[in-house]
């Protein structure tokens, strides 16, 4: 069974996000695997070690990224590609035409990625690639079960649980709750600097240069207005009732 | 003389050569394997001890072993024991990155640090074939736990004074061990002790004693003071039978296995502190940013920051030492082809048996100034057990006291330096006669061109002062400077501020020489070595006045005057600068 793993690597959740100059500031920032992918990672060897097969990671990103793929192959991932040619990174619509590039001449039985990247948090690239390959997906799965080709997956649908059956080759997304990803043992951490990491470039996959626009554009990037402290209206309840109104209607433009 | 990237370094060496910020190993060199690891080790810490702290401190010892087997599992217990024995044989960087990061879960990190080191490395080192193959595997993986009994009620740390007796029994199939150990860490649930006692009241040797044999037992949990989520315990042993073949080294040669594993404890307790400080920086300064007075966040008065430039400075420069010598270390192994045999490796660390006195007397007094001030910067809440900050005043405290009390090492610096420069392995009597030479004419000037060249010419003038000062003590005092405690321990401070200091300044060279930026660590190297300065000015001077008097001390002072001028830099400013990063990023910065 060939599992193919999603991976992207993101800022650590606990670091402090400053922005510079119109972009996110990444010196001296920790960076980790998305945390949803995490649990792709987990699922793949959990799968692997219970069917047999080989577990590969995929993923685009700048070199920086090799130290996310490191500690999946340490985790018990076998082999990793990673496209880390700047002209290859985009939006969601061109990571879905750069992956789909990558995994269509590869054999695979199953695809995993995080059901969003903590970053961006869009949510699309998984199943847009499901949609290049032509295959079924399932997102937001939090339990996973195989017997033959069948897919059983449970999905977390906004607090209710949906049960959802597919004929592999198919993809899921990964959502909390999956698993209990491992740590990478030390054994693990040595061998995973043998296991092989091959880099692709735009020349090798033969995207056209309309596969490689991007689709949307960031126009501004800003952080959220610090919380102001809130305040306790007083006076008879009619009193506050028209104050609450004016307030909604001039200080904070809730109501038009 | 100089040492040049990739030239090994002896031991003591850093007093009289110039070290070149190539040939330092720095944290910024940490290989990605490294980094791995310690990334597992966190996690570990964060995801399986921190959540079980309570239960740790209040000594639920099957926790702590259930534990120690998922540390096992991950391979957290093997890095030190050779690959042949299912460890994993890893350098000792490696090894220092997983007791600095264990550290962060409380004491536990005693439970994990004893049975790693002092626990199982006598048998990496010193252990025969058949006892290798017998207990090393199952140390690594951490099936079974280990504990060392040196220290007995009536010899701390005059160690060799044991009254444990061990006596061949008569069809020489046993040796027969009576006597009591004192202050056993892992004695709740170690399977297997190692184990001094004197062959017939006189040869001191080490012995592997299993706790299953007849006749041990334990005594009473101790009611200590701190670090108490690790096990202390008498280990007493009445008539028990052990196997001759369970003799560890050669009869009589105990103490050569002693000192040796306590040259790896005290460097790898050096290393625990380094991530004590880190946790205690990283509880102090959130407390600070949160804890308001005066309608503003304690973190934003001067005096606060303060503290928090000189915790994060403190830190820095301990970390620095502890990797240059553990870089030091692994260079020496690097040289040697087969690791399985344990006592070259033990002789490759002994090399260092000065620099490692030396940081462990600084590290735990720099983590028991942090954490005092960690404590402060929580105001009555660092009294109070609800923070981390009381526990961490506690835990702290021991740090000075084992492993060879600070006393005994700072006595140990200058016993080892003169041992040296007697056999001919250190010229350092050669260097001192050399000063006087130079002393007659002018100094060399500061190279203000240079990055950090102020400071390179304050170590060096540090140096000199060493010599000037060490080197009137031994002309005076000859034999007899044994005896002159106080003296030998001003030395051993003024070794340990060199060794601190050069340790930062290189390495804050070296990460300038990368083209990373090195403000802040420059900045730290800057406001530390004026303060160092100072410190070792006030100590030679204070050697000088106990020696001479009249006019034989004036002269002296007034050479000690010429080696000691210096310009102060704005500290004020720059602690403010230093802590408003440390601030920021709410944890230790480098």
């Amino acid at each position: 069974m060939n599992i193919i793993v999603l991976l992207k690597q993101t800022f650590d959740t606990e670091e402090r996000i400053s922005v510079e100059n119109g972009k996110v500031k990444e010196d001296g920032v920790r960076f980790v695997i998305n945390p949803y992918d995490e649990y792709a990672v987990e699922e793949a060897i959990r799968l692997k070690e219970a069917n047999d097969g080989t577990v590969t990671v995929v993923s685009i990103g700048p070199s920086r990224t090799e130290e996310a793929i490191r500690t999946a192959l340490a985790m018990g991932a076998d082999e990793a590609v990673l496209a880390d040619d700047p002209a290859l990174f985009g939006d969601e619509f061109t990571a879905a035409k750069v992956l789909a590039a990558i995994i269509r001449p590869r054999a695979y039985d199953l695809i995993i990625g995080g059901n969003q990247a903590v970053d961006d948090g869009s949510g699309q690239v998984a199943v847009r690639l499901a949609e290049e390959l032509g295959i079924p997906h399932i997102s937001t799965v939090t339990k996973l079960t195989l017997e033959g080709n069948q897919l059983t997956a449970h999905r977390d649908a906004e607090g209710d649980v949906e049960v959802v059956t597919a004929t592999l080759p198919a993809l899921v997304t990964a959502q909390q709750g999956l698993n209990e990803p491992r740590y990478p043992s030390l054994i693990g951490i040595r061998k995973a600097s043998k296991k092989p990491l091959t880099h692709v470039t735009a020349a090798d996959l033969g995207l056209s240069s309309e596969d490689l626009e991007p689709r949307t554009e960031v126009t501004e990037v800003f952080l959220p207005k610090p919380k102001e402290a809130g305040r306790i209206l007083s006076g008879d309840l009619s009193e506050q009732v028209k104050e609450l109104v004016q307030s909604l209607r001039s200080v904070d433009k809730v109501v038009g | 003389m100089a040492t040049e990237a990739g030239q090994l370094a002896k031991g003591g060496a850093f007093l009289i050569e110039t070290t070149s910020e190539q040939n330092v190993f720095t944290p910024e060199d940490f290989t990605q394997e490294h980094l791995m690891i310690a990334d597992t080790t966190r996690a570990f810490v964060e995801g399986e001890v921190i959540p079980n702290a309570e239960r740790l401190e209040h000594q639920d010892w099957d926790l702590t072993v259930q534990l120690l087997r998922k540390a096992g599992e991950l391979g957290l217990l093997a890095a030190d024991v050779p690959e042949a024995y299912e460890g994993l044989g890893a350098d000792k960087v490696t090894s220092a990155l997983i007791t600095e990061n264990i550290t962060r879960g409380g004491s536990f990190a005693l439970s994990h640090g004893a049975h790693v080191g002092i626990g199982s490395l006598p048998i990496v080192f010193f252990g025969n074939e058949q006892q290798k193959q017998k207990y090393l595997p199952k140390l690594a993986t951490g099936e079974w736990i280990a504990a060392y009994a040196l220290t007995e009620p009536g010899s701390g740390s005059d160690a060799l004074g044991a009254k444990t007796t061990a006596k061949l029994s008569a069809d020489g199939k046993f040796y027969v061990l009576n006597g009591t150990k004192q202050f056993i860490t892992n004695s709740a649930f170690a399977d297997l002790f190692v184990v001094y006692a004197k062959i017939d009241g006189e040869k001191f040797s080490a012995f592997i004693v299993e706790r299953g044999y007849e006749g041990v037992s334990t005594g009473p949990e101790e009611k200590k003071m701190g670090i108490k989520a690790s096990s202390t315990r008498q280990l007493i042993l009445e008539d028990v039978h052990v196997p001759v073949e369970n003799l560890l080294g050669e009869p009589g040669r105990g103490h050569v296995i002693a000192f040796n594993i306590l040259n790896i404890g005290r460097y790898k307790l050096a290393v625990g502190c380094v991530g004590g400080m880190k946790a205690a920086i990283e509880a102090a300064v959130s407390y600070a940013k949160t804890r308001k007075q005066f309608q503003t966040e304690i973190a934003n008065f001067p005096l606060i920051q303060q503290k928090i430039a000189d915790m994060n400075i403190r830190a820095f420069v301990t970390e620095s030492m502890c990797y240059r010598s553990t870089g030091e270390i692994d260079k020496q192994l690097h040289g040697i082809d087969d690791h399985t045999d344990g006592q070259t490796v033990a002789k490759a660390i002994a090399e260092y048996a000065l620099e490692c006195s030396v940081q462990k007397v600084y590290a735990s007094e720099a983590l028991d100034f942090v954490v005092d001030e960690t404590v402060q910067i929580h105001g009555g809440m660092g009294f109070i057990q609800e923070y981390p900050a009381e526990r961490m005043y506690r835990d702290s405290r021991i740090n000075r006291i084992f492993e060879g009390t600070n006393e005994i090492n700072r006595l140990l610096i200058p016993d080892m330096l003169l041992r040296k420069a007697m056999k001919g392995e250190l010229p350092l009597l050669q260097a001192a006669q050399g000063l006087q030479q130079e002393l007659m004419g002018m100094l060399p000037q500061p190279d203000t061109a240079e990055l950090l060249g102020e400071e390179t010419h304050l170590l060096e003038m540090a140096k000199k002062t060493f010599l000037f000062v060490g080197g009137t003590a031994v002309q005076k005092y000859m034999q007899s400077l044994k005896d002159e405690q106080e003296i030998l321990a001003d030395l051993a401070d003024i070794v340990i501020e060199i060794y601190a200091l050069e340790s930062a300044l290189l390495r804050a060279k070296k990460t300038a020489a990368r083209g990373k930026s090195a403000d802040l660590q420059v900045a730290m190297v800057q406001v530390y070595a004026r303060e160092a300065f100072a410190r070792i000015e006030a100590k030679a001077r204070n050697i000088l006045a106990a020696m001479e008097e009249g006019d034989v001390l004036r002269t002296q002072l007034a050479i000690l005057r010429k080696l000691t001028k210096f310009q102060p830099v704005n500290a004020k400013v720059q602690k403010r600068a230093i802590a408003r990063e440390v601030i920021e990023a709410g944890k230790y910065l480098a």
